[in-house]
């Protein structure tokens, strides 16, 4: 995990732990657990706190049910970078009305923070890159033809307009 | 033809600028070679077997005389003086310069051209018809909607990295001339009840490895849901489509895994939440689409007048006789026609052309029309209205750029992939085998016995020079190191779509014409008078054939 990431258009610390490996007891501090380890240990992940998920590339954000708007944070995990399946996900997380941070981690690249970005993640914690660096790629388009989380109206639209 | 506003320029540049960045730094070291793989695909960039090549999009087709004259600059300044027309109506350089390839989409951008999603995993461009616009049989042009939805599919940030490549293809036409079977999606344009533009949506065809015919999911999408119809189609297969095995990944596999009722059900799902919202196309918005596609200044002319000065010209010069029943198409307006620029010389590689023709053929467009052109899925040009009046003097500039081989629709207008002489995943050479033919059945009293025969040519599984769905088709093999060929028949890609059945076992390169010639005899000996290749095959099946070429 690395202790710098993108969040909001800038490299900031971060103190997020994530869990992919469940051995033993979880780690003090902020930590992201898998989804399915929220699902069976609900009531004692609430009690503790200072808890988010992590959705595998295998698991609809329809898996969380309601919980999703219970969460300060949801991680969308991508084992490489071609498995776009976690681009619809953050899309369909932020229409069925999360509105907290949504972090992109895992095998995902630079080039594709952008599209990312407009599919309604806001925070990245990109592995192997120079961040400061990195964050010109967010802005890679400035004008967009279709519907988005970050732009509500088509061009056909914004033509009218 | 569509033109660029503000918006779309200012897209087309950022993007340049996007892959200038990428292959800088990938030239620096700071990209691996895995990661820059889909994005230099998603601008058209492969690496073949000899050197890169560069697919460059030709939006359904269509192009202007300033683009193809900005074509044949750049193929000589970039590249070996000529370029190569695919079977989903691309244009491909095949020796460009990787480091070159940001400034070569920089000059392409001068004229409003892209290589966008013309590789990759991502939605490619949308093909359709090449007389659109101009076809009699026309139900609606299908040219607006193509762009309409090239707008919704050019960098949709949802699916650029989909389970594998997702094709499309629009028909506006009563006869399908898109094969809007055998894409990922097919659409075709049909009136409802009421009188109104809907669509058909047929999901899951294709071609490759396992040829499938396309299922129907809508019989009558209402218009204006096109875009979020399509978007909660791709977010099905975006989700679901098998990433584990490349040749699972099309989503004819899921269609068939899951049954299309079910496909279409979880489609109709997805479809309920954004159905109504602003994807919803206003009606503005598809006024503005069609606003580019208005019919241009036909005059009016004297059509009898043009027909029987054209019918004496014809009865004066056979050879132009030949070229006017094969080459020219009918048109929608009197007194008009659309012409067929042959790609098919023998002797040139099937599609490919010179940048003195480019150049020729744009200069054409303009004297013999509006300046506009098609391209076509059988890798031929088009010059969509020229005037009755004009055809004889057409053809004598063509017939001199050797542009006029009169054979549309022939055994030797086939369609053929680049092959082994240029792509890395050929089993076999193509362009020799379809050579061979062409010398082999160069008799053009014989070529017009024997009608209308598609014969299609694939170097490999991958089927880009559509083999299967070919009255012929002939597929590229390897066996034990050695190039065979198999072939098959019956295939067809029109409103009576289907897949070639394989003859049986495969060929030698020298064999094939010999086969051919064997098949085409078998149809002569078994025709009636009206039959086509294809309808005697299908009324005396496959059995004649066989015991005729393996006797
Ligand atoms: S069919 Fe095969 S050989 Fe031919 S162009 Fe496609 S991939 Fe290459």
């Amino acid at each position: 995990m690395p202790d710098r990431i993108i969040k909001d258009g800038a490299v900031v610390d971060d103190s997020w732990q994530v869990i992919r490996e469940l051995e033993g007891d979880l780690p003090a501090g902020k930590i992201i657990v898998p989804a399915q380890h929220w699902l069976e240990n609900k009531d004692a992940l609430q009690a503790r706190g200072d808890v988010a998920v992590w959705l595998a590339s295998d698991q609809s954000p329809k898996l969380l049910g309601d919980d999703i708007k219970s969460f300060e944070l949801i991680a969308v995990d991508f084992p490489a970078f071609a498995d776009g399946r976690g681009f619809s996900y953050g899309r369909e997380l932020r229409e069925r009305g999360f509105s907290g941070e949504l972090r992109a981690i895992g095998g995902f690249m630079r080039d594709q923070l952008a599209y990312l970005t407009r599919c309604g993640f806001n925070s990245f914690a990109l592995e192997n890159a120079d961040l400061d660096k990195a964050v010109a790629s967010l802005k890679d388009f400035s004008v967009h033809y279709q519907v988005s989380i970050d732009n509500p109206q088509p061009i056909f639209r914004a033509r009218q307009g | 033809m569509y033109i660029y506003d503000q918006f779309d320029r200012q897209i087309i540049n950022e993007r340049v600028a996007q892959f200038r960045d990428q292959t800088e730094r990938y030239l620096a070291g700071e990209i691996t070679d895995e990661q820059f793989l889909p994005l230099r695909l998603q601008n058209g960039l492969y690496i073949q077997r000899l050197a890169p090549m560069l697919r460059i999009c030709i939006p359904y087709g269509t192009l202007n005389a300033t683009q193809l004259r900005k074509l044949a600059e750049i193929s000589r300044k970039y590249d070996k003086g000529y370029a190569h027309f695919s079977t989903r109506q691309n244009i491909q350089l095949n020796w460009p310069k990787l480091e070159e390839v940001p400034d070569i989409l920089a000059d392409l951008a001068t004229v409003e051209m892209h290589a966008n999603q013309t590789s990759g995993n991502c939605i490619r461009n949308f093909t359709a018809d090449q007389f659109s616009g101009v076809a009699q049989d026309e139900v609606e042009d299908a040219r607006p909607w193509c762009e309409i939805l090239r707008q919704w599919s050019t960098f949709h940030p949802e699916f650029a990295f989909l389970p594998r490549k997702f094709k499309i293809a629009i028909c506006g036409s009563k006869r399908d001339r898109a094969a809007v079977a055998f894409h990922d999606i097919g659409l075709e344009i049909i009136k409802d009840a009421q009188g109104e533009t809907a669509f058909k949506v047929f999901v899951g065809g294709g071609l490759g490895r396992t040829p499938v015919i396309g299922s129907l999911i809508h019989d009558s999408l209402p218009k204006e849901h096109v875009i979020s119809y399509l978007d909660a189609i791709l977010r099905v297969y975006n989700q679901l489509g098998r990433r584990d095995n490349k040749y699972k990944a099309r989503i004819k596999i899921l269609v068939k895994a899951m049954g299309a009722e079910a496909f279409k059900q979880k489609v109709e799902e997805e479809w309920q939440a954004i159905k109504d919202g602003p994807m919803t196309l206003t009606q503005d918005a598809i006024d503005h689409a069609f606003s580019f596609f208005q019919p241009p200044a036909y005059e009016q002319v004297d059509a009898a007048g043009a027909q029987s000065a054209l019918d004496d010209k014809r009865l004066a010069e056979p050879r132009f006789a030949a070229w006017l029943s094969h080459n020219v198409v009918a048109h929608k307006q009197p007194g008009y026609a659309a012409v067929n620029v042959s790609l098919k010389e023998t002797g040139v590689a099937p599609g490919d052309i010179t940048a003195e023709q480019m150049e020729a053929v744009a200069d054409l467009a303009e004297e013999f029309g509006f300046g506009e052109l098609r391209s076509t899925h059988e890798q031929n040009l088009v010059l969509p209205d020229v005037r009755k009046s004009d055809l004889f003097a057409l053809w004598q500039k063509l017939d001199a750029l050797r542009l006029a081989s009169p054979v549309i629709g022939t055994l030797n207008d086939m369609i053929c992939c680049p092959g082994g002489d240029y792509c890395a995943l050929a089993n076999a050479k193509s362009i020799p085998v379809a050579e061979a033919i062409q010398r082999r059945f160069d008799d053009l009293d014989y070529l017009y016995d024997l009608g209308e025969i598609e014969l299609n040519i694939s170097g490999c599984m991958n089927a880009c020079g559509h083999h299967h769905i070919g009255h012929i088709g002939i597929l590229g093999v390897d066996k034990k190191g050695q190039e065979f060929y198999q072939v098959s028949l019956g295939g067809s890609q029109s409103n009576d779509a289907a897949i070639g059945k394989i003859l049986g076992p495969s060929f030698a390169q020298d064999e094939v014409p010999e086969v051919i010639s064997k098949l085409l005899e078998t149809y002569v000996a078994n025709r009636t008078e009206e039959e086509r290749f294809l309808d005697t095959y299908r009324r005396i099946g496959i059995e004649p054939f066989k015991e005729r070429v393996y006797a």
